[in-house]
């Protein structure tokens, strides 16, 4: 679904990604972890050109998206993305937050859109607060309607950067559920996140980033039982 | 000492008289205050209309991806909106209404208009200064979240940036409307027939230019005291989207 090969990403003299090869098949669901600074949200971030990779290509379905010609904003609308702070907008009523972009981008009528939004609202619980603004609403709350706000578009495949490093640890499940309950509906997922148990349990494929390379791969209970490198037993004696 | 207050205030009250009641004179100041408005209104709209282009266009250019070729012509127009905001507010607003005046429009009559430009492309370069920090006050999380939607960059800025940074920069806004407002007394000076000149004029005719100067400077005032009311409703009806 998505081929990334030779990826480079340098932000001035400062190598961040170093010849990244790797694919991603549909209906994966990949966990990137490693420690920070090792570029695991910089490479998420590469793969909707949120950051313009400094060499190297990705392809998704087939279509070179670092093709300067590429159009950008089709290949997004097929890719949604969950950031770590939400970033809902606080302008407007969450209804808009999920309706803006399927209308602008004429996926849907207004009406459709609406509809739709009721129905992703019921999803996660949260149809009450349709009229409400962001503001009003707790971090968990944010974090599952930016989720359902993604999926309003359909998307194909789903990214999401570090979805529950930003909560209160007493909300982190009610996202992670959200999130397992996609992965179990046959969504293509690549997740850059600390929680080892989500890894552990939804993951299909683990991805351990370190200072800019994948250092290690494997299936999940494999990864964690034995893993290999001296650089990833120490990880993991860490946060485990 | 006292006997003088007395006869000043004993003198007081045909003074005004003169200066705003015979022949109907308050007439005429009203007729000043209207221009007034009109050319604070019509430079503000021209002014903020050139400084969202302005602003939009620099922001544009500065956010432009790193590594890819830069847009030659985006480039070109930057160019000129920094020269256009650098020389405007470099040099006095005075001194520009001269050139509008005898330099640039010798030969335009209607000096009223003459002011309305050279307010309004003033006012744009403060007013895209202003929107330009307004765009940079909004969390980059916010552009973000749009183009991972798939909306343009148009788009983004139109439903997301702007209004938020419409609401940042309200407060300077209003200063800035509020300075626009006062500096419309210097159109006086090309003899566009605002309320200072009136004031000026009407002075000379009766010899007495306490009351007329007092009164506009009061006039001035009012205005901005209730435009300022006027500001603060609003800022607090904007402000409903972020009540918990």
């Amino acid at each position: 679904m998505i081929d990334v090969q030779n990826l480079s990403k340098s932000f001035g003299s400062h190598l961040v990604l170093d010849n990244i090869s790797e694919h991603i098949h549909p209906g994966e669901k990949v966990v990137v972890i490693g420690p920070s600074g090792s570029g695991k949200s910089t490479f998420l971030r590469c793969l909707n050109l949120l950051e313009t990779p400094t060499s190297g290509s990705i392809t998704f379905e087939g279509r070179e998206i670092t093709d300067p010609k590429a159009d950008i904003n089709a290949i997004r609308r097929q890719m949604g993305m969950v950031f770590q702070h939400f970033n809902l907008f606080p302008n407007m009523t969450i209804r808009k937050n999920i309706t803006l972009a399927p209308v602008r981008t004429k996926l849907m009528t207004q009406a459709e859109a609406d509809d739709a939004a009721t129905a992703l609202l019921r999803r996660v619980n949260l149809e009450e607060k349709a009229d409400a603004y962001p503001a009003q609403l707790s971090g968990g709350q944010k974090q599952r309607i930016a989720i359902v706000r993604a999926l309003a578009m359909k998307p194909k495949l789903m990214l999401f950067d570090e979805p529950t490093s930003a909560l209160d640890p007493e909300m982190v499940g009610e996202v992670l559920a959200v999130m397992k309950e996609l992965a179990e509906e046959g969504m293509t997922m690549v997740v850059v996140t600390h929680e080892m148990g989500f890894a552990r349990e939804v993951g299909t494929r683990v991805l351990f980033m370190d200072e800019g390379h994948i250092l290690e791969q494997d299936e999940p209970h494999a990864f964690f039982a034995h893993p290999k490198q001296p650089r990833t037993i120490d990880f993991l004696s860490k946060v485990l | 000492m006292i006997r003088s207050l007395i006869d000043w205030l004993d003198s007081l009250g045909p003074r005004l008289y003169t200066a705003f009641i015979e022949a109907d004179r308050w007439k005429l100041y009203l007729q000043g205050l209207g221009t007034t408005l009109e050319l604070t209104v019509v430079a503000l709209v021209f002014g903020v209309l050139l400084g969202l282009i302005v602003a939009m266009v620099r922001t544009a250019h500065d956010q432009q991806r790193p590594g890819r070729r830069k847009n030659p012509l985006l480039g070109l127009v930057n160019a000129l909106c920094q020269v256009y905001t650098t020389v405007i507010r470099g040099t006095p607003m005075l001194v520009q209404l001269y050139i509008w005046t005898f330099v640039i429009l010798r030969a335009e009559r209607n000096k009223v208009l003459v002011g309305f430009i050279g307010l309004g492309v003033n006012s744009g370069a403060y007013v895209a200064e202003i929107i330009r920090g307004g765009l940079m006050s909004v969390d980059i999380g916010q552009t973000e979240a749009g183009r991972s939607l798939g909306l343009n960059y148009l788009d983004t800025m139109r439903f997301i940036v702007i209004p938020q940074a419409f609401k940042a920069i309200l407060p300077s806004l209003g200063n800035e409307f509020i300075t626009l407002f006062k500096d419309t007394s210097l159109v006086q000076a090309i003899g566009g027939m605002e309320m200072l000149y009136y004031a000026f004029t009407l002075g000379g005719r009766t010899y007495d230019f306490m009351p007329p100067l007092i009164g506009i400077a009061l006039l001035y005032l009012a205005v901005v005291i209730i435009f300022t009311w006027l500001q603060g409703k609003l800022e607090r009806r904007l402000r409903q989207s972020d009540r918990r």
